[in-house]
């Protein structure tokens, strides 16, 4: 108190004529901000530790509750905002870095929403998506460049490995350790209706779901935690994370108590120790290096699954992913900034990075200038947050997009950025058993179908509108893209032209 | 027949199938004028213990209801889907079905005669109102 005093952020609002003391959103609330007092026969509020997460408020039967942003600020300033000088309270009293969860949610321009998509109009014809085939599915990995023969002068068919998609969309990696059991299930079991694939992130896998291995990516991260040689065969491709938009050049750091039962016989390590994935890996400091990785788990794997590697949307990152594509990898994928976090330094996460959308521009856009374009496949995620954000990517040059924020928000978040804490009331963010069986994994991967089949017609529909009937021809048709309110620097380097040009 | 399961691997004690009842049963169309100050009659029942188990409880609309073979009155009796009802004017409240039912799923009503689930058949909800609530998918109305 006193000179620490932070006033709380929200407040809950109760309605009283409403409210028939049911107790479920103190029953549901893992923050204990509700409590029933007998004596006065009341429901009470303790705001402060409030996060904003709103299962009390999705739950409250009568519908008696909200919760909103406290009006109880600090003196207005247009320089010195209540965040930061809240921030400056908190570090001046603890000493410590900030931490925060999810995405970057500064107001930083999100181009997406300055991208304008075509369609046909009398000289050429759209194309009706209910009427007529559409083709939403795509293969990521090299692709010949050029026709061969064998010696009787019969076309060479055989491709290098690829990984087959329904859809260009894929659910990103997040490790177990990071989200529950019941959330990896959930994307395991989407993912394999779907006809895509989910991604182990840098946690291991768990032995209960090797049987979705088909429809898994498994990552090899700094920490290389879990990695052995079933781990690299269960999976459909083998992802080497370098970095990840939230967080880039930073490692990650899961405390000692979270590495209990399940999660430290998937990772590999003692109960109790905390899993330390350092910055860099500590054998790729070039990309000679990081070819021998590549082909290491090429070879462990009998060059039978593409390879990904994943870096962070930084400012030379046409350079970087030229000298990944020459590496030997099959897929680059790319994360931008506004990528979500189990938990990130808030000042990395709110600063360090680039937009997805430039750095997918000029990655596509250096690769075919070196006429290495054909030889990977390029995936970008980093808050993707709809259907036609994806055809955007793609028209932007992108094979398939990653998404994991909006694959959350499907299973219940609620983007209270505090998972961290490790209290997620929706059951995800979580490892408590009491607060994992939130998510009914029969309620959530049906979800995450429903929202991909929904982005999937989408997908065909603004596709149709367009006059084109498979995702192959959408990509890097930067044609049918406009601008809206962007400087000719951003043009330039997103390759479109301004609406009405 | 339909019957209600239970799943207690996902039920989250939130007692919610309880007010959901209790509401369904009371005849009103708003739960806060329904069940404010109330003190509620479920015919529903969350078990729990601690945090370690929690599953709720209703009839089982048992295919041989010892319930109806105990009643006195004939106040129980299945109805032609196989739902175990109660005729509120038959019953003489002498709790013999409470004593005998193996689940605890039949209590006293506010009018002294007994109550219990009818898979809300007679109510306006149509169908079990607890499932419709649950947020867990803990309890589901299936044929098995
Ligand atoms: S959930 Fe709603 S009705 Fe129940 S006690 Fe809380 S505020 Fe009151
Ligand atoms: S933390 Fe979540 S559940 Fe708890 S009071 Fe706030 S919004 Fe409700
Ligand atoms: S996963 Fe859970 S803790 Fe994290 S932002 Fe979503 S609701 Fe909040
Ligand atoms: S509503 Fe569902 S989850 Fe809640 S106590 Fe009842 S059965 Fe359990």
């Amino acid at each position: 108190m006193g000179i620490n005093y932070i006033y709380p952020e929200f407040e809950v609002v109760r309605n009283d004529a409403r409210c028939i003391r049911c107790r479920v959103c103190e029953r549901q609330c893992s923050n204990q901000v509700h409590q029933y007092d007998k004596d006065l026969d009341l429901m009470i509020s303790d705001e402060s530790k409030c996060v904003n997460c709103k299962r009390c408020v999705s739950l409250c039967p009568t519908r008696a509750l909200k919760v909103v942003k406290s009006d109880c600020l600090l003196r207005e300033n247009a320089n010195w905002s209540n965040d930061n000088i809240n921030e400056v309270y908190k570090q001046a009293g603890s000493g410590g870095v900030l931490l925060s969860s999810m995405g970057n949610p500064k107001p930083f321009p999100v181009y997406w929403d300055k991208i304008l998509i075509n369609a046909s109009q009398v000289t050429n014809p759209s194309i009706d998506p209910l009427r007529e085939p559409m083709e939403t599915k795509v293969f990521l990995g090299k692709k010949g460049s050029d026709i061969k023969h064998d010696e009787n002068g019969k076309l060479i068919t055989k491709l290098p490995p690829q990984l087959e998609l329904s859809m260009p969309v894929m659910f990103s990696a997040m490790s177990y350790g990071s989200i529950s059991y019941n959330a990896h299930e959930s994307l395991a079991r989407a993912a394999t209706a779907l006809g895509i694939c989910y991604n182990t992130g840098e946690g291991g896998l768990h032995e209960d779901f090797y049987c979705y291995g088909p429809n898994t990516v498994v990552q090899v991260a700094s920490g290389r935690f879990g990695v052995f040689k079933d781990y690299l065969e269960a999976g459909a491709a083998v992802e080497i994370k370098i970095g990840q938009g939230a967080k880039p050049g930073i490692g990650g750091h899961l405390p000692g108590t979270k590495i209990v039962g399940d999660i430290s016989r998937t990772r590999m390590i003692p109960e109790g120790s905390d899993a330390i994935s350092p910055a860099p890996h500590h054998d790729i400091y070039s990309i000679e290096d990081l070819r021998q990785l590549v082909f290491s788990l090429k070879e462990a794997t009998e060059y039978k699954k593409p390879v990904i590697v994943k870096v962070a949307a930084v400012h030379n990152i046409a350079a970087i992913a030229s000298g990944i594509a020459r590496s030997g990898a099959d897929i680059i994928a790319i994360d931008g900034y506004r990528g979500g976090t189990g938990a990130a330094p808030t000042r990395i996460r709110d600063n360090v990075g680039i937009p997805i959308e430039l750095a997918l521009a000029s990655v596509d856009k250096r690769l075919r200038d070196e006429g290495i374009r054909n030889d990977v496949s390029l995936v970008v995620g980093g808050s993707i947050r709809s259907s036609s954000d994806v055809v955007k990517a793609i028209a932007l040059g992108a094979d398939a997009c990653y998404i994991a924020t909006a694959a959350l928000l499907a299973l219940g978040c609620h983007l209270c950025r505090t998972c961290h804490t490790g209290l997620c009331n929706w059951g995800i963010a979580t490892q408590k058993p009491e607060l994992v069986k939130r998510l009914n994994p029969d309620i959530g991967s049906e979800r995450l179908i429903n929202l991909m089949n929904a982005w999937r017609h989408e997908i065909k529909e603004l596709m149709g509108g367009m006059g084109i009937n498979s995702i192959e021809a959408l990509r890097g048709n930067r044609l049918m893209l406009r601008g809206v309110g962007l400087n000719e620097k951003e043009l330039e380097i997103l390759g479109i032209s301004h609406a009405g040009e | 027949m339909k019957r209600v399961f239970v799943n207690e691997k996902w039920c989250l004690g939130c007692h919610l199938c309880e007010y959901n009842c209790a509401f369904a049963n009371s005849g009103e169309t708003n739960m806060a004028k329904a069940l404010k100050n109330v003190k509620i009659r479920p015919r529903i029942r969350v078990e729990e213990d601690g945090d370690a188990i929690t599953f709720a409880v209703s009839c089982r609309h048992c295919s041989d209801p010892i319930c109806i073979r105990s009643c006195i009155s004939g106040a129980l009796s299945r109805d032609e889907t196989g739902t175990v009802c109660i005729d509120h004017d038959k019953c003489v409240g002498c709790r013999t079905c409470i004593l005998v039912c193996p689940y605890g799923a039949i209590s006293e009503d506010e009018n002294g005669v007994i109550q219990k689930c009818e898979l809300c058949v007679k109510n306006a909800a149509g169908s079990p109102a607890c499932v419709a609530g649950c947020p867990n998918r803990a309890i589901i109305f299936e044929e098995r």
